[in-house]
């Protein structure tokens, strides 16, 4: 770890809270993404069992 | 090939799936690269002391913020003259990505400024025009949220994009406009003149080279989600209607 001196809050900080809210948008794109294709595939079954 | 192919919803899909992958790596490598760089190897600036390693932050992440909203600007167009629906989809999947990033530059800023400025905030022209920016893309995402048509929602937020995108541009010439306000010259022009010593400049091109393939890799993930959610709506509306 670096010797941040008198600033090392304000570094730390600044760094924390940018990788949570990286992290976050992330987190959200990926696990909606992952949900929205699971329904779609399950509604595509379902449509092409109905219709032959 | 003609560019205008990629409007075709399965073209766009087809070859994004190739793309989305490898830049989620690539970005995660820079970013990771940049941020270690920066943040263990780099000595401290003589006068901002060890906190200008906040700029592998905050400068990817206003300078992003911006682009964003341009990128929205450019495809919110395309949507108003050619109606290409994956234009539309592109610049709604880029909103939470540019909200987020325009936090980031905010927050940072702050947390930067209050050391070496000793405030958080001043009513800065490019602070403030940030700001603005910041309400912009919250707007923007409410009124896609609001309007269930989604062909009108395209159409308001096109419309706001477009009002948006004078504070987009203030936002980054600000500096240069007005000589008053605490905010310094940009860090980054393409004048001859040196304005961050080597040093801090590559871990800093590592980080800007990462955010914006995060971008990429987000934007196009989050597109796709959106044409798979649109292909759901009207799947559902049959089933409705059947």
């Amino acid at each position: 770890m670096p010797d941040l001196g008198a600033y090392a809050f304000e570094v730390s900080l600044a760094y924390a809270g940018s990788l949570l809210a990286l992290g976050i948008v992330i987190w959200a794109s990926v696990a909606r993404a992952a949900r929205v294709r699971r329904t779609l595939d399950e509604a595509e079954k379902r449509w092409s069992n109905k219709n032959g | 090939m003609s560019f205008w192919e990629y409007a075709n919803p399965r073209r766009f899909m087809a070859v994004t799936d190739r793309v989305v992958g490898p830049s989620f790596v690539l970005a995660g490598v820079l970013i990771t690269t940049g941020l270690i760089w920066g943040f263990f190897f780099t000595p401290d600036d003589f006068r901002q002391g060890s906190t200008v390693k906040i700029i592998y932050l905050h400068v990817p992440s206003a300078m992003m913020a911006i682009n964003i909203w341009i990128m929205m600007l450019v495809t919110s167009l395309v949507w108003l003259i050619r109606r290409h629906h994956v234009s539309a989809l592109a610049a709604k999947a880029a909103a939470p990505i540019g909200v987020t990033m325009t936090l980031i530059a905010l927050f940072t800023g702050a947390v930067w400024g209050q050391p070496m400025w000793g405030t958080y905030w001043a009513w800065d022209p490019r602070l403030t025009s940030f700001l603005i920016l910041f309400l912009f893309y919250l707007g923007y995402m409410a009124l896609w949220a609001a309007i269930e048509d989604p062909d009108t929602a395209a159409d308001l937020t096109s419309i706001l994009c477009l009002v948006g995108s004078v504070f987009a541009l203030l936002s980054r010439y600000a500096v240069n406009f007005w000589n008053q306000g605490l905010h310094q010259g940009a860090s980054l022009s393409l004048d001859k003149e040196e304005n961050i010593s080597d040093v801090f400049w590559f871990p800093l091109l590592a980080c800007i080279a990462g955010f914006i393939l995060l971008f990429i890799a987000l934007v196009l993930l989050r597109t796709r989600t959106e044409i798979r959610a649109r292909r759901l709506h009207a799947i559902t509306l049959r089933e409705r209607s059947a």
